[in-house]
């Protein structure tokens, strides 16, 4: 049960071989039993929220009335505003917020019938790519618990591997969805950007955030996903098109394929042992009959400067918002309204996101907006022509998801530039807002999980599932569990 | 590029951020080697780049002038920190 994909779970619930409540019951158990060691989990709340839902979808499954994840037990980032739920986005900031309405993902969750689980780990604000930003606490990887999950949906990739919940929701600024699901040998996809509303989703950088899904297969992730997608008035980016089945290509023959491998991918920097991994994947593809190509993506050096100026400008312009006056923390002690602001934000934020609201505050002042923020956009712009040019070879690009598997708690702490370098595969697609996810691809030297990276073109996510599911009927790396996790 | 004090007290008075004397200094540190990773970005030729603010080249989307949120007040200020008589309080700022 705990290892049945959501295709074979929605059949056994419609079958009525078991029901919704029993399946939650089953998860919650999990949750109660092994979250004090994971933290993977902020909240949850078993009677109100999560098992009044899998009562609904019980009798929606009774009257025949089931959609695909009708019943389905599903956790939630803290980052998505999910009505009467505490939702923190990982930060002492909202530690008292509960959000007055649901983000548009989540009402489309609540429409297809899937119950809430409760709301996962993050970095703070998504600021992290180790899961240790957030004010509650650090999650552990469940392969090993000395190690990080990656960051910043840490939570969501450690309750898919752990089996606490059927699937999860991510957030990928710059590499949040596919660096954890690497970390922790799960699947998940940032669609293109647009393609997922971000109306109640906290915002960190809003030109690249983009919510996607995370699961143990790419046949899950595409049911996920056509749940997710879909235009929403609320979101001024969300794209207008029409709505897509993504599982409609998973069983398509890759025989016509062709895989791009960056050579700026496979540099120095990459560690020997998820190299191997990488490389026995691309041979598995060959047999598969992909073929091969060497491209090269000259700008995607630039990448991390260039995430870095943007992503924390935009930051600092999103967070302005917490002030202390209509929601969040406020100081309990202050002199006047300035004091009251500052000492509200400077008590309410940690350092990673006080670190990253000053690089925003300082190069959007006066004087520096040219040489730091025009100059970055420019160069996004010659990273994202890097893509298209390289797309006219290939269809898909290939390459690690994370330069090393999953390093020790406390390793990285000290030096935000080598955290930062961690996302060094993953940020160049936020700037192009091009499609990106991870498989797992097998284990390092140390036997933690290794990720593959798979990029499409603009809107191939129907196309990147099929690869991806293609992959996972000839393998066994996604259907490998952590131990210790009372399977 | 190094910054000096000054430079990390201004950039935290202008981002409302209360910060104390060490503060400051793990700051400057800090911010320094982020700026030494950003500064590769100065090198690179970027005359006649447009910059590129979004992924989709997409114009805004308008819509009609018309009311579509119903009025929340009693929700929206059950989450605030103080409000009376359906004000949200601060620390007064005219005499």
């Amino acid at each position: 049960m705990l290892n049945s994909s959501l295709k074979q779970l929605g059949e056994e619930l419609r079958a009525k071989k078991i029901s919704s409540v029993e399946l939650t019951q089953i998860h919650l158990d999990r949750i109660t039993k092994h979250n004090p060691q994971l933290n993977t989990f902020l909240r949850v709340n078993h009677d109100d929220m999560s098992l009044a839902q899998a009562r609904a979808a019980d009798a929606m499954l009774a009257k025949g009335d089931a959609q695909p994840l009708t019943g389905i037990p599903v956790a939630q980032k803290d980052i998505f505003c999910a009505k009467g739920w505490p939702t923190t986005c990982g930060s002492k900031m909202l530690e008292n917020f509960i959000a007055p309405y649901d983000a548009h993902v989540i009402e489309q969750f609540n429409k297809a019938g899937a119950v809430n689980l409760g709301k996962t780990n993050m970095d703070e604000f998504a600021m992290g790519s180790s899961n240790e930003t957030s004010y509650f606490g650090p999650v552990r990887n469940p392969w090993d618990l000395n190690a990080v999950p990656g960051g910043s949906s840490g939570g969501a990739a450690c309750a898919v591997a752990a089996r606490l919940c059927a699937a999860a929701t991510g957030t990928d600024t710059g590499g949040s969805i596919r660096q954890p699901a690497a970390l922790c040998g799960i699947s998940g996809i940032k669609p293109t950007y647009g393609t997922v509303s971000r109306y109640g989703m906290i915002a960190f950088a809003s030109s690249l955030d983009q919510a996607g899904p995370m699961a143990r297969c790419a046949e899950d992730l595409a049911l996920l996903l056509n749940v997710m997608a879909g235009f929403d008035t609320r979101d001024s980016t969300s794209l207008q098109r029409d709505k897509e089945d993504y599982t409609r290509d998973l069983n398509n023959p890759l025989s016509d394929l062709r895989i791009g491998l960056p050579k700026e991918f496979f540099a120095a920097g990459l560690s020997q042992d998820v190299a191997d991994s990488v490389y026995a994947a691309i041979a598995e593809y060959k047999k598969l009959g992909a073929t091969i190509v060497d491209i090269s993506l000259p700008n995607s050096r630039l990448s991390v400067p260039v995430y870095y100026v943007l992503a924390p400008a935009e930051a600092s312009s999103n967070l302005s918002r917490y002030d202390g006056v209509r929601y969040g923390y406020r100081a309990p002690e202050y002199s006047d309204l300035a004091d009251m602001y500052e000492k509200s934000r400077a008590q309410g934020f940690g350092e990673e996101v006080k670190r990253r609201i000053m690089i925003g505050t300082y190069v959007l002042s006066h004087g520096y907006y040219d040489a730091y923020y025009l100059q970055a956009q420019k160069i996004r712009r010659l990273i994202a022509q890097d893509f298209t040019d390289a797309f006219k070879q290939c269809d898909v690009i290939m390459g690690p998801t994370s330069p090393s598997t999953a390093f020790k708690l406390g390793e990285k702490g000290d030096d935000p530039v080598q955290m930062y370098l961690s996302d060094i595969y993953t940020i160049a697609v936020n700037l192009a807002g091009l499609p990106g996810m991870s498989i797992p691809c097998g284990f390092g030297s140390n036997g933690l999980p290794v990720g593959l990276q798979i990029i499409g073109n603009y809107f191939a996510e129907a196309r990147m599932l099929n690869v991806a599911h293609q992959y996972q009927l000839a393998t066994d790396h996604h259907d490998r569990a952590p131990k210790n996790i009372g399977l | 590029m190094s910054l000096t004090d000054a430079d990390v007290k201004k950039i935290a008075l202008l981002a409302r951020l209360a910060m104390s004397e060490a503060e400051i200094a793990t700051a400057r540190s800090q911010l320094s080697g982020i700026f030494d990773l950003i500064a590769e970005m100065q090198a690179v030729n970027t005359n006649g780049v447009a910059p590129m603010s979004h992924a989709q080249d997409v114009s805004q989307r308008l819509r009609e002038d018309t009311v579509t949120e119903n009025n929340q007040r009693e929700l929206f200020q059950s989450i605030a920190p103080q409000v009376e008589a359906g004000l949200y309080l601060v620390p007064q700022v005219i005499e």
